[in-house]
């Protein structure tokens, strides 16, 4: 690990004010001190932002909930509010990493987490996520954990998440302070496509800090489903996994969810095909059209050919169990 | 990664409680709580397997709750109270948890086992495992490369019931 200064702020205003290109904000550090211990990544500066008041999970005034940026993984997935009314959102974290290590991960952080690319964790290979220019060995090397869809020639990785699969879903809203102030990003923009910039995860500069993440008001309760397609039974990142999220008026669907981890840069949402459901009686057929549609557009690389097989039927398995309703297992797969 | 210290940087001064007992300590920001137990305070039963997270042998106990010494800064556990499997004994009188891993020989070479203990103590204050498929669906990050899995199991699931008064509150009540 290269050595850096550390700096404890006691508010979000000096907080914001230490950071820069050089720096890197901390807060469980589960992803961040491993990246530093490779090399990956080697600020200058930490910025331990543990200090700061932003522990609280609150609802708010239009009925939704507010959650600070510090809550741990675990705090958030076992909080007696998300159980019972963002049950989609206990169940997505559940499947994500340990029981440790979502004892340590924050809220903030698990959005800011890198990719897990063989590639860009190797600092004895080019990466263009990493070292922006130097190539991508994912595409024409070991890509059986790449993306599917949205990839560009200059990156291929995935986002690793499992809880933001199900904020995507949930039409989380990431509330961010900077320098220049606050401001607030719908889900679905927070995360960026790779394009000719890979280097960038998503869309915060620097000096923007995550401060809560807002749930709108719940609609999800009874009908959804978190399923995690993975090597082995626990404890490994998702192949593919769906947050399927139903509103059903006897077997009519009012509104229907169905976002993608493991298969993107970042969660992948598309609002044309969840439209179709709507209105629809549940059937094994539409949810079989909705899936080839969601993967209409894939472009599988030489090892992941099987993401797209397998992301219909994961699709198709998660909007069926929704529809069946109120999900009971929290952590198996 | 190193312990030592290093021009132009200076360590910093954190206090915390281990294993029962305060302490002030100068740690450099770049030094894990892992090895400042391990290299700094010669507590060796946290153990380095992975060293990245994956494999839990340095699962300590941080404020109650289990976490990876190896992706922890020390300098950011000042004021905290940290237990290791070298503070679970009462003196000669064993922890149920480490009793119940004799009990059922859930182990064989021993290298993960400080980690697993440390993580089952954690596991039954968080009161979630309910099932033996929750005892290891929430025992999975814990590696044991002998595979005395099925032991391990039916040790947790004796001392659970032990350690019911541990429990922690419902966590709707915390800030």
């Amino acid at each position: 690990m290269t050595p850096f200064s550390y700096h404890k702020p006691s508010s979000v205003s000096e907080a914001v004010n230490l950071a820069d290109h050089a720096s890197r904000f901390i807060a469980g550090g589960t992803n961040l001190v491993d990246l530093m211990k490779e090399n990956v990544v080697s600020p200058t500066r930490l910025i331990d932002i543990t200090a700061l008041a932003l522990n609280g999970i609150e609802q708010t005034s239009s009925g939704g909930v507010m959650i600070g940026a510090l809550v741990s993984n675990a705090d958030l997935a076992w909080h007696p509010l998300i159980e019972q009314r963002y049950p989609l959102l206990s169940q997505a974290i559940l499947a994500g990493a340990s029981p440790q290590l979502r004892n340590m991960a924050s809220t903030g952080g698990n959005l800011l987490q890198r990719t897990r690319c063989y590639y860009f964790y190797d600092t004895g290979t080019p990466c263009n996520k990493r070292e922006p220019g130097s190539g991508c060995p994912a595409r024409t090397g070991l890509n059986r954990i790449h993306a599917i869809l949205g990839a560009s020639d200059s990156c291929v990785a995935t986002h690793p998440s499992d809880m933001c699969v199900a904020l995507a879903a949930l039409d989380a809203v990431v509330h961010v302070e900077g320098r220049a102030g606050q401001r607030r990003i719908p889900f679905a923009e927070f995360h960026r496509l790779p394009g000719d910039t890979p280097e960038r995860d998503n869309q915060l500069s620097a000096d923007e800090l995550i401060t809560a993440i807002e749930l709108p008001p719940p609609a999800f309760e009874t009908h959804y489903r978190y399923l995690k397609i993975r090597d082995r039974a626990s404890y490994a990142f998702a192949l593919v996994s769906v947050a399927a999220a139903l509103k059903l008026d006897g077997d009519v669907i009012q509104d229907a969810r169905v976002a993608l981890g493991g298969v993107a840069h970042k969660p992948w949402r598309n609002e044309a095909v969840e439209a179709t459901l709507k209105g629809q009686a549940v059937s094994p057929a539409l949810f079989a059209r909705a899936a080839d549609a969601l993967l209409q557009q894939a472009t599988p690389l030489k090892h992941n050919a099987f993401k797209v097989a397998l992301g219909k039927r994961a699709i198709v398995r998660a909007l069926t169990e929704a529809a069946a309703g109120a999900s009971t297992c929290r952590t198996a797969p | 990664m190193s312990t030592n210290s290093q021009a132009g940087v200076d360590g910093h001064a954190i206090s915390l409680t281990l294993n029962g007992v305060p302490r002030s300590l100068q740690v450099q920001p770049w030094t894990t709580l892992l090895d400042m137990l391990r290299e700094q305070l010669d507590l060796v039963g946290s153990k380095k397997g992975c060293d990245h997270g994956q494999c839990g042998a340095c699962t300590v106990l941080r404020d109650g709750k289990r976490i990876n010494a190896c992706l922890t800064l020390a300098v950011m556990c000042d004021g905290a109270e940290l237990v290791t499997v070298e503070g679970l004994a009462e003196g000669e009188q064993l922890h149920p948890m480490q009793q119940a891993f004799i009990t059922h020989d859930a182990f064989q070479c021993g290298y993960c086992t400080p980690g697993q203990i440390c993580s089952a103590i954690g596991l039954a204050r968080e009161g979630r495992a309910d099932t033996r498929e929750a005892i290891r669906e929430l025992m999975s990050g814990n590696l044991c490369r002998c595979g005395a899995y099925s032991n391990i199991v039916a040790a947790v699931e004796e001392a659970l019931p032990l350690m019911r008064d541990e429990r922690e509150p419902e966590r709707g009540s915390q800030p």
